[in-house]
């Protein structure tokens, strides 16, 4: 009962993140390269109900003045109400004043975009990267391991051997030597198909690993041999009965490689070395909050660490229950 | 064993023999060298060709590789380009920050970890349910995040120095005293997720042992509960940590290095970001090298560690 709820939890936070990501067009009040310049760094606007003066209203906000200039220190402005606006200009809400008081959920950063929207923008790079890097390594690395634990013999040894290889090397700094290879400056879909296949490479012994295990204990399964025995050929024996098998370990593998990805995702962009600055990602966000002096002062800067924190909890509560300490593994 | 002890090492040297290799060889294959960006693209092109030729950036890719090689197996690694220093004095004061700061981590780790994996495995209840909770949290924070809000914490608070490896004025007497004061931050944000693991492992096989028909004997005969934990049902419950903690010197150079560079600790990882962004070739090859002596070296203690606990591994 208890694990079904914690694991309820877990879905509840994944399915939230991918609501936000895929519904990031429609959410956000902004575009993510959208700047407001007299609101650099400004706190995040709420949404009032109640007015300065005790009555009640729809939704409403009250915009920024800038009191500090060289402090960036902003006190709100009481004497307007801004009301929200529903479903107008192709978002949600938004504010009814666009231009001078803009609706900032999360505040603005430090070239005065809005956090809110370029955190849900974000999370469509963050979390597509993952994923497409994770089915990559599942398919890699399932398609070695099939083979390796198929054929054994020396195949078996010599890709057993590299895989062990790979997995003693410490991930980030493989990626980070790959990734210095190439050109700094790439194209945002060059850098995405890039840090996919490094990361691909990275995660598919993991995969393949497991597999190899699972198809060289089936194998020997009276199913399998009863397959053979009707003609199946070895490349339909692997495809269609063995790998099947291995469903459920590449289900528990998948919920530890994503939230991996995301954070090697996030390191790389944070040392410069991810995607290029416009493109919003996690990473790229807190490349810009890097500046500790910064971020002290304006909390809102670090979302996307939240952002992130929350996504890897969802996914280790996913595995919640008697499964989970079978499947710790160390933090890549 | 000694065939065992044979095979393990001649991996250890490979291990770093081809990481050195394998890193010298791609930041030589990267576009743009370390002329193009120190000089610029404005440079003379007789200027560059003069520089190239000083740094051996003009020889082709294996006839370099067999010059850095022939001196590597003499110990001399050439000169970092970047900071004209020779990489055999710059990569080890580097190379002991980094180990310092992983030591301390794994000190942590293991001292909060494993005792609260203990209790967490050995009985049921709040406790145990309060522990398991907080492993599960910390697990989802990478050493990134938990650096980020531990510094962010100091920030706030003023309690931590947020960067650095000492302060600029010291009385005399106080360096130990403040380069410990610096050391906590960046060592707790890696030894975090790392504690959590070891928890969680240590917890798991707490509880397989406990379920064992030794424990219930030694009940049986009157042995007191916390003297069966503590002392009969350690000892077989340490095997899976003890498995892993060769795997854990990778983790911890990982997460060193994002912690590195989120406190500014002067530790290889910086080095090595800074030596990859100049394509500064030897110092590349000089860290990678360094990272992999590392790992050849956790690798090798926890090899030995693991078949002196258990026989079988030595297979």
């Amino acid at each position: 009962m208890h694990e079904n709820r914690v694991s309820r939890l877990g879905t509840a936070l994944v399915a939230a993140a991918l609501a936000a990501s895929l519904g990031a067009p429609l959410l956000a009040p902004h575009r993510a390269d959208q700047r407001f310049a007299g609101l650099l760094n400004a706190p995040p606007t709420r949404p009032r109900l109640v007015d300065a003066d005790g009555s009640v209203h729809a939704p409403f906000i009250y915009g920024w003045r800038l009191s500090n200039r060289l402090e960036q220190r902003y006190e709100e402005d009481r004497s307007r109400r801004i009301p929200l606006e529903w479903w107008t200009g192709g978002a949600v809400v938004r504010s009814s004043d666009e231009t001078s008081a803009p609706l900032l959920l999360l505040g603005a950063d430090s070239f005065g975009r809005d956090v809110f929207s370029r955190l849900i923008f974000g999370g469509r790079t963050s979390l597509a990267l993952a994923a497409v890097a994770a089915l990559s390594a599942v398919i890699l690395g399932g398609l070695l391991g099939g083979i390796a634990g198929y054929l054994g013999g020396t195949v078996d040894e010599g890709l057993m051997r590299a895989t062990d290889f790979i997995m003693v090397l410490p991930a980030t700094y493989v990626a980070l030597a790959l990734r210095a290879v190439l050109p700094l400056v790439l194209p945002a879909g060059v850098v995405f198909a890039l840090l996919a296949s490094i990361f691909a490479l990275l995660g598919a012994p993991f995969i393949a690993r497991g597999v190899r295990a699972i198809v060289r204990s089936e194998r020997r399964l009276d199913y399998a041999s009863a397959a053979q025995a009707l003609g199946a050929s070895d490349v339909r024996l692997l495809l269609l009965h063995l790998l099947p098998a291995t469903r459920g370990f590449i289900a528990v593998e998948l919920t530890m490689l994503v939230p991996a990805f995301i954070v090697a995702e996030a390191t790389l962009s944070y040392v410069g070395l991810g995607f290029p600055d416009p493109v919003a990602s996690w990473g790229t966000m807190l490349h810009d909050a890097a500046n500790v002096s910064v971020f002290a002062d304006f909390p809102w800067l670090l979302s996307p660490a939240a952002a992130m924190f929350l996504v890897v909890l969802g996914l280790n509560l996913l595995l919640q229950g008697p499964s989970f300490s079978r499947h710790v593994r160390l933090p890549m | 064993m000694t065939r065992y002890l044979a095979r393990r090492l001649a991996f250890a040297a490979f291990l770093v023999f081809a990481v050195s290799s394998a890193s010298l060889i791609l930041t030589r294959l990267g576009e743009g060298d370390y002329v193009s960006g120190s000089l610029g693209i404005e440079a003379r092109r007789e200027t560059a060709a003069q520089a190239r030729a000083r740094y051996g950036l003009d020889k082709s890719i294996g006839e370099q590789y067999r010059t850095w090689l022939g001196r590597a197996v003499r110990f001399d690694f050439g000169n970092s380009l970047l900071y004209d220093r020779p990489v055999r004095d710059l990569v080890p004061e580097r190379a002991a920050n980094t180990a310092i700061l992983a030591a301390s981590a794994l000190a942590i780790a293991t001292l909060v970890g494993l005792p609260l994996g203990v209790v967490a495995g050995s009985r049921r209840g709040v406790v145990s349910g309060a522990i398991r909770s907080t492993s599960i949290v910390v697990l989802s924070l990478p050493p990134l995040l938990t650096s980020l809000v531990l510094v962010f914490v100091a920030a706030r608070t003023g309690w931590f120095p947020i960067a650095g490896i000492r302060s600029a004025a010291v009385a005399p007497g106080g360096e130990t005293l403040d380069f410990l004061h610096h050391l906590i931050l960046p060592a707790c944000a890696l030894a975090l997720p790392l504690a959590a693991v070891f928890e969680r492992l240590q917890a798991q096989s707490m509880g397989e042992v406990i379920g064992e028909p030794f424990v219930l004997a030694a009940l049986a005969r009157g042995v007191t509960r916390r003297r069966i934990v503590w002392r009969d049902a350690l000892k077989p419950a340490l095997r899976p940590v003890t498995a892993i903690y060769g795997l854990v010197i990778g983790t911890l150079l990982s997460g060193s290095f994002a912690v590195e560079v989120t406190t500014s600790w002067p530790g290889l990882g910086n080095l090595m970001l800074d030596a990859l962004r100049a394509r500064d070739v030897y110092l590349v090859a000089g860290c990678a090298g360094a990272g992999a002596v590392f790992l050849a070296c956790g690798t090798l203690v926890s090899d030995v560690a693991l078949a002196m606990v258990d026989p079988r591994a030595r297979e």
